[in-house]
C-alpha cells in the first residue's frame, strides 16, 4: 500500500502538482491517467523520491518517505521496481546483464544463482533466444519485457510503470499490460501505472485517479468510470466516438441486467 | 549570479562522487573501462598530433634563426621548451577537452535523457560514485599520454631538423641538454595533473544535469567543451604565476 497525502510540487513558477492525496492498493494495478503534460511522470517520479515535492507526506506501508533514515530508505529502494517511459536499459549491457545488474549491485549472491534468477525473469515476461543482445538490437516491445523483468527480478513489493505500452501496437498492449497485471497477482504487488491508452483503463483499471492539470478530478474503478457523469473524465476518456458507443452499448447493458 | 549557482553545485557534485561507493567488483571494472575509452583511445590522436607539431616548431625555431650568430643548438633547446612547458601539458588538454570532454558529456548527457540515470537512482545506486569516480580516476592517467606527447613531440623536432639539414645531431641533442631545469618537469606534471581533474568533472557536470533531449546532448557537449577549455586555460595562468615567477 502506498498513501499519498496533499503532494504539492512546482517548477519556478508553474504549480506542476496540486495537492493530490490518494491510496494505491496492494495486489492490485493502480492506473494514474491523465492528458500529456497533466503530471503523470512527475507524480510518480515524486512518489520514487526522485523528484523532492514542496509539500505533502509519502507512505510506504508505515513508513514515510521524507522521515526513513539513510538504511530505512536504503531497504525501501530494493523493494520498488520501476519500468520508465523509454524504458531506460543500460545500452551498453547485454539483456541479461541488464536483469541481473540490480542483484549484481545489492547482493552477495553466488554468480550462477543471480544468473538463474534473472533467467527466471526474463522468462517470466516470455522473452526468448535474447540474452545475448544488446538493447539497440531489440523491438520496442522486447525492450519493455526487459524493463519488466530488470524491475521485478528482486522480487519488489511496490512495481511502477511509466506508460509501460506507450509506442507499442494494440495487441503487444494488452499482451504487456496483461503480464504486468499477472505479476501484480501473483506476487501480490502494489503496481502503479500511468498511461493514457483507453484499453489499459478499461482492462486492467483496478484503481484509477484521473489527473488534469495538476489536480486529481476524479477515482474510482473501470467499473464505475463507465458510468461516471464528471466532465473532465467522460471528455478525456470518451474523446473518440469508438469509446463513446462502448460507452452506450456498456450502460444499456447495465440497465438491462 | 547563475554562476555562483553552477559552481556551487559543481563542488557539491565532487563531494557527492567521494560519498557512498559503488561496490568495489562493479566499480573496478567500470575503471578499466574507462582507461581504455578515455586514455588507451587517445594514444594515437595524442601521438600523431605531437610528432607533427614538435617538428613544425623545430622548422620554424630555424627558420627564424637563419642569422649566423645564434647557435643552432637553439631548435632543439626550443622544442623542448615549448614542448614540455606548453604544448604537451596546456593544448593537449584542450583537445582532449574536445575528445575526452565530450566523449564524457554526451554519454552521461545520453543516459540522463533515456532516463538510465533515474533508473539507477531508484535501484538506490549513488550516481555521481557510479558514473563520474571511474572518470576521475581513469584520468589519473593522463600525464601518462602527456609524457608520451612531451617524448614524440620532441623527437619530432629531431627528426625535422636532421631532414630538413637545420641542425646535426650533436646541436639538436645539446639544445635539449641546455640549461635544463627539473622544476620545469614537476611544473608541467602539476599543470597536467590538474587539468585531468578539470577534463573529468567539468564534462560530467555537464552531462549530469543537460536539459532536454537528444538535442540537448549535443548543445551540451558544446558548452562543455568550451567552459572544460576556459577553465583548463584559467587553471593554467594561474599555476604559471604561482609556480614559475
Ligand atoms: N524537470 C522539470 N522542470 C520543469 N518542468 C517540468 C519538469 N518535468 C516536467 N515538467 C513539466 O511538468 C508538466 C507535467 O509533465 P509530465 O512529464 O508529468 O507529464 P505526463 O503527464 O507524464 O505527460 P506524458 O503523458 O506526455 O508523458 C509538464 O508541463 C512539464 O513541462
Ligand atoms: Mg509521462
Amino acid at each position: 500500500m502506498i498513501k499519498i497525502e496533499n503532494i504539492l510540487k512546482s517548477f519556478g513558477d508553474s504549480i506542476i502538482l496540486k495537492k493530490i492525496s490518494t491510496i494505491f492498493e496492494k495486489g492490485k494495478t493502480n492506473l494514474i491517467i491523465g492528458q500529456s503534460g497533466s503530471g503523470k511522470t512527475v507524480l510518480i517520479k515524486c512518489i520514487l523520491g526522485l523528484i523532492k515535492i514542496d509539500q505533502g507526506k509519502i507512505q510506504f506501508e508505515k513508513s514515510f518517505l521524507y522521515s526513513m533514515g539513510q538504511k530505512e530508505r536504503a531497504k525501501l529502494r530494493q523493494d520498488i521496481g520501476m519500468v520508465f517511459q523509454g524504458s531506460a536499459l543500460f545500452d551498453s549491457m547485454t539483456v541479461e546483464e541488464n536483469v541481473i545488474f540490480p542483484m549484481k549491485m545489492f547482493t552477495n549472491k553466488p554468480k550462477d544463482e543471480i544468473v538463474e534468477r534473472a533467467n527466471i525473469a526474463i522468462r517470466r515476461v516470455n522473452l526468448i533466444n535474447s540474452n545475448n543482445k544488446l538493447p539497440s538490437e531489440l523491438s520496442g516491445g522486447m525492450k519493455k519485457r526487459v524493463a519488466i523483468a530488470r524491475a521485478i527480478v528482486m522480487n519488489p513489493k511496490y512495481l511502477f510503470c511509466d506508460e509501460p505500452n506507450s509506442g507499442l501496437d494494440p495487441k503487444t498492449s494488452i499482451i504487456i499490460d496483461n503480464l504486468i497485471q499477472e505479476i501484480t497477482k501473483e506476487y501480490n504487488i502494489t503496481t502503479v501505472i500511468n498511461s493514457h491508452d483507453m484499453n489499459s483503463v478499461m482492462e486492467i483499471g483496478e484503481k484509477i485517479i484521473f489527473l488534469e492539470n495538476g489536480s486529481k478530478k476524479w477515482e474510482g474503478t473501470n467499473k464505475e468510470i463507465f458510468k461516471t457523469e464528471n466532465q473532465s473524465v467522460t471528455k478525456f476518456v470518451y474523446s473518440s466516438e469508438l469509446y463513446k458507443k462502448i460507452r452506450k452499448v456498456y450502460l444499456n447493458e447495465q440497465d438491462n441486467n | 549570479m547563475k554562476l555562483f549557482l553552477h559552481l556551487g553545485r559543481y563542488f557539491l557534485m565532487i563531494q557527492k562522487t567521494f560519498g557512498k561507493f559503488t561496490k568495489w567488483k562493479m566499480l573496478k571494472n567500470l575503471i578499466f573501462r574507462e582507461i581504455d575509452d578515455l586514455i588507451i583511445s587517445s594514444i594515437g590522436i595524442v601521438s600523431f598530433l605531437s610528432f607533427f607539431v614538435g617538428g613544425v616548431i623545430a622548422i620554424q625555431t630555424a627558420i627564424n634563426i637563419d642569422n649566423p650568430l645564434l647557435p643552432t643548438y637553439l631548435i632543439g633547446f626550443t622544442t623542448r621548451q615549448s614542448m614540455i612547458l606548453e604544448f604537451s601539458p596546456t593544448f593537449i588538454s584542450v583537445i582532449m577537452a574536445g575528445k575526452v570532454g565530450s566523449y564524457i558529456t554526451s554519454s552521461i548527457g545520453t543516459m540522463r535523457v533515456t532516463e538510465q540515470i533515474d533508473a539507477l537512482e531508484v535501484m538506490g545506486v549513488n550516481t555521481y560514485n557510479y558514473l563520474i569516480f571511474p572518470k576521475i580516476i581513469a584520468l589519473t592517467l593522463f600525464p601518462f599520454l602527456i609524457t608520451i606527447s612531451m617524448a614524440l613531440g620532441i623527437f619530432g623536432g629531431y627528426i625535422a631538423s636532421i631532414n630538413g639539414g637545420f641542425a646535426s645531431h650533436s646541436d639538436f641533442i645539446e639544445g635539449l641538454q641546455l640549461d635544463f631545469i627539473p622544476f620545469h618537469i614537476f611544473y608541467a606534471f602539476i599543470k597536467t595533473f590538474i587539468f585531468a581533474i578539470l577534463l573529468a568533472t567539468i564534462p560530467s557536470y555537464h552531462g549530469y544535469f543537460m536539459k532536454g533531449g537528444a538535442l540537448g546532448v549535443g548543445k551540451a557537449s558544446t558548452t562543455s567543451f568550451i567552459w572544460t577549455s576556459v577553465a583548463i586555460i584559467i587553471a593554467n595562468s594561474l599555476i604559471t604565476n604561482l609556480l614559475l615567477t
